[in-house]
């Protein structure tokens, strides 16, 4: 079965030790950047797009990173401080530098300031709700066919990491109708979309679409449905008024009982209904070399390097003999703690009629 | 192809969903048994079996209509029908198959005996039928009708001998858009290693790390005939600029982007530089590649690259998917229409093959060289994105080379199908 590699490299920036000379080009980029303008987390506007010459800002929205199963949203803001295990970062240290840099803490430690995107979005969003992941989200908007101009709805909002999503597929001449029946988190998210300048996208509203289904100003106008509701049959009849002819719909649920009972409810109006289940397998790697023990050829041991910095050029090997012969070689192996089961995601098109 | 404004949004501009003249589909013979890519020029035909029909009942229709070969006094023809029917007696297969549960215990193929005898009806009674003008389901009903052992099977295996039987007399075609979803879908099915193995779910995972939306001014190496680039381009609606960039003189071949419908305002931004063009008179030479780094004991992999010197490196924080596959023996037949299975024949000759020379109108054709403003554009902004899909290429050199041209925290993702090449 084929299987997906996962890895996560992080990139040095400029060096603090940039001599003053090297940093003279970033000082004269400064006095171009006139207004604070936030980073969206869309490049949407063509002003705000992400580039050589666009730096961090007062007021944007900046994703910390330490590893890569650790970070964190901030808005950077003059005069604040960050403070992690690494020491105290200050915001103004940051403000002028391009996204991707690294930055000193108080006591030497070191971050990266990373631009945001809907997948960083994904791994630092307050979870309020389950939410779903890269692998699944990617999959469905790839299989509901969004397309900027599509207007697609999403039941239930939960924490907003797929509606994030959506909205960059959509954007900038589409709209996402999310809809979720808890007023309180339905509020959160959308706190969350004004903060990421993705309001003019997104539209939440407070409703319970099992109990109710979709607001009928929305029948036949819509390309793509998602459901992620504990009961989604009792939202599909009131989903297939609102597609178009040939539109998808997809039904997200964790238990087998539930798929079954969804795909019962899409046989009326439905067709190529498919189920899948989407995992994802990441692999670490280590550089090892393999080296023939000495004098004696009938095995060969394999040794890690785990050092940070890894010279591919010649190295004393220490505890070899010369005739030891060592072959860089690449390992990879499953991570011990891969994410297991979300849930299965259920596909079908509108029939025409 | 107008779009409507409905409700304050722009549809169907960029997201027709009725086919027109000329325009690319995807035609889905008896439920994937045949995936057919074609063009609906009005001379176009389709062959099904031995019958040959024409396509020009399916121009002007939904995409998601139904067709079934029908036969009438000029020959076959293609016939539109409703869906509804065929679910209706799927669900009546369901529920009787609940009442009748204890009934099917006992059914098993004990008395059943391979001597083609089962069946009343001979082919030159089926032949009368058909020239009697009697419908694909009519003929299958009275193969049930005439078939001794028919009452005697499970209902599952009713329903099988019954859609063998449709596959056969009564074929249906289901008139597809064209899009990612279905074309990679097809290639994987057909010719994978035409695109290099990469599934739909890869292919996803690929668009969604490297942060593709609209706007975006995206890098690609796409050796993967041209799925790739249509895939981004489609996420990009328009606007952006996919630049395919290539190593050495010839560019790659982007015939399957030809297939996506483009308006010729996509097909404006899917451009080509060669990578020399691309680092041309740059002062970007000597920063080399980037610096990688572990902080992480756990031992994710570095990457060294030259030192740089200069003003800063870009970095990206960012991720590599590869897939690894065994290889697949693949019988790539020069038959340009996907999906010859065993019984049919080539398919008929006009409007079937795709990226036919036949084709006369509407050149589709993606892939014009970039134009110096562009590069000069890219230059000072840098990329926001790059996607290198190149199956046959050692890709750790070429991305070396490529980064530097992204833009500070810009995300890449790299698809290779063996593991080692990273």
């Amino acid at each position: 079965m084929p299987y997906l590699l996962f890895l996560c490299t992080e990139a040095a920036t400029s060096s603090f030790s940039l001599s003053s000379a090297q940093q003279h080009p970033i000082e004269i980029y400064l006095g171009v950047l006139l207004k604070s303008v936030t980073v969206s987390m869309l490049s949407i506007d063509p002003s705000k797009k992400n580039s050589f010459q666009r730096f961090i800002s007062d007021g944007d929205l900046v994703i910390v990173y330490e590893r890569h199963d650790n970070m964190k949203a901030v808005k950077v803001k003059k005069g604040s401080e960050l403070q992690n295990r690494f020491g105290v970062f200050k915001h103004s240290d940051w403000i002028g530098k391009p996204f991707g840099s690294k930055v000193l803490s108080s006591k030497g430690g070191f971050v990266y300031i990373l631009a945001p995107t809907p997948e960083l979005w994904t791994l630092v969003l307050s979870h309020r709700t389950q939410i779903l992941y890269i692998a699944d989200i990617s999959f469905v908007i790839s299989y509901l066919e969004i397309v900027p101009g599509c207007v697609v709805l999403e039941s239930g909002t939960g924490s907003g990491s797929l509606t994030t999503s959506l909205a960059r597929a959509v954007a900038p001449s589409g709209h996402v109708h999310t809809f979720d029946f808890h007023e309180q988190r339905a509020g959160l998210a959308r706190d969350d979309f004004e903060r990421n300048g993705l309001s003019n996208l997104v539209t939440v509203a407070v409703r319970d679409i099992q109990g109710e289904g979709f607001p009928d100003e929305f029948q036949g106008i819509i390309d793509s449905v998602f459901l992620d509701l504990p009961q989604p049959w009792l939202a599909i009849p009131s989903a297939a008024r609102m597609l178009k002819q040939d539109g998808v719909i997809c039904s997200f649920s964790p238990c087998i009982e539930q798929v079954q009972r969804s795909c019962e409810a899409l046989r009326s109006n439905f067709t190529d209904v498919r189920t899948f289940e989407v995992l994802l397998r990441t692999y670490e790697i280590q550089e090892g070399r393999i080296q023939s023990s000495d004098g004696d050829e009938s095995y060969r041991r394999i040794t890690h390097t785990r050092r940070k910095r890894q010279c591919i050029s010649s190295e004393d090997n220490g505890e070899n003999t010369d005739k030891a012969t060592s072959i860089p070689t690449v390992m990879a192996r499953p991570c011990q703690e891969a994410r297991g089961h979300t849930g299965y995601l259920t596909f079908a098109r509108l029939n025409c009629q | 192809m107008a779009g409507e404004l409905v409700g304050g949004h722009q549809t169907s501009s960029v997201n027709p969903r009725i086919t027109w003249e000329g325009c690319s589909v995807l035609l889905d013979i008896n439920d994937g048994d045949r995936l057919v890519f074609a063009r609906l020029s009005p001379a176009a035909t389709l062959k099904i079996g031995d019958k040959k029909c024409s396509l020009r009942p399916l121009i002007g229709c939904p995409f998601g209509s139904l067709f079934r070969v029908e036969t009438g006094p000029n020959g076959p023809y293609l016939e539109r029908c409703v869906h509804s029917s065929s679910s209706g007696a799927n669900d009546m297969g369901v529920q009787e198959g609940g009442d009748r549960q204890l009934e099917s215990e006992s059914k098993d193929n004990r008395a059943l005996i391979d001597n083609n005898s089962a069946q009343n009806l001979s082919s030159e009674d089926i032949d009368a039928m058909r020239r009697d003008g009697a419908t694909g389901d009519e003929i299958v009903e009275a193969l049930i009708a005439n078939s001794s052992t028919y009452e005697n099977k499970t209902v599952f295996s009713q329903e099988k001998y019954k859609r063998r039987k449709q596959k056969k007399y009564a074929p249906k075609v289901l008139l597809r858009r064209p899009f990612t979803r279905s074309i990679c879908e097809a290639y994987f099915k057909k010719y994978p290693n035409r695109i290099g193995f990469l599934r739909i779910d890869t292919l996803s995972l690929l668009l969604s790390f490297a942060n593709i939306s609209a706007y975006s001014d995206v890098l690609l190496v796409d050796m993967v005939g041209g799925l790739l680039t249509g895939a981004v381009a489609e996420r990009l609606g328009g606007t952006g600029y996919v630049c395919n960039t290539y190593f050495g003189g010839t560019s790659h071949s982007l015939d399957i982007a030809r297939i996506f419908n483009f308006s010729s305002e996509f097909d404006s931004r899917i451009v080509q530089a060669s990578y020399s063009h691309l680092c041309s008179a740059e002062s970007l030479d000597e920063e080399g590649s980037k610096m990688h780094e572990i902080d992480h004991p756990a031992g994710i992999q570095s990457i060294i690259g030259r030192e740089s010197s200069t003003k800063c490196v870009p970095s990206t924080g960012s991720t590599q998917i590869q897939e690894a596959q065994s290889l697949r023996n693949d019988n790539s037949s020069l038959d340009e229409e996907l999906g010859n299975t065993k019984e049919n024949l080539s398919s008929g000759q006009e409007g079937l093959h795709e990226n036919n020379a036949t084709i006369t109108y509407k050149a589709v054709n993606p892939g014009k060289q970039a134009s110096p403003d562009a590069i000069k554009m890219w230059k000072e902004k840098g990329f926001n994105s790059l996607i290198v899909a190149a199956p046959e290429l050692e890709v750790d050199s070429i991305v070396q080379k490529l980064i530097p041209l992204l833009s500070y925290s810009a995300p890449f993702a790299i698809y290779h199908q063996f593991l080692q090449v990273i």
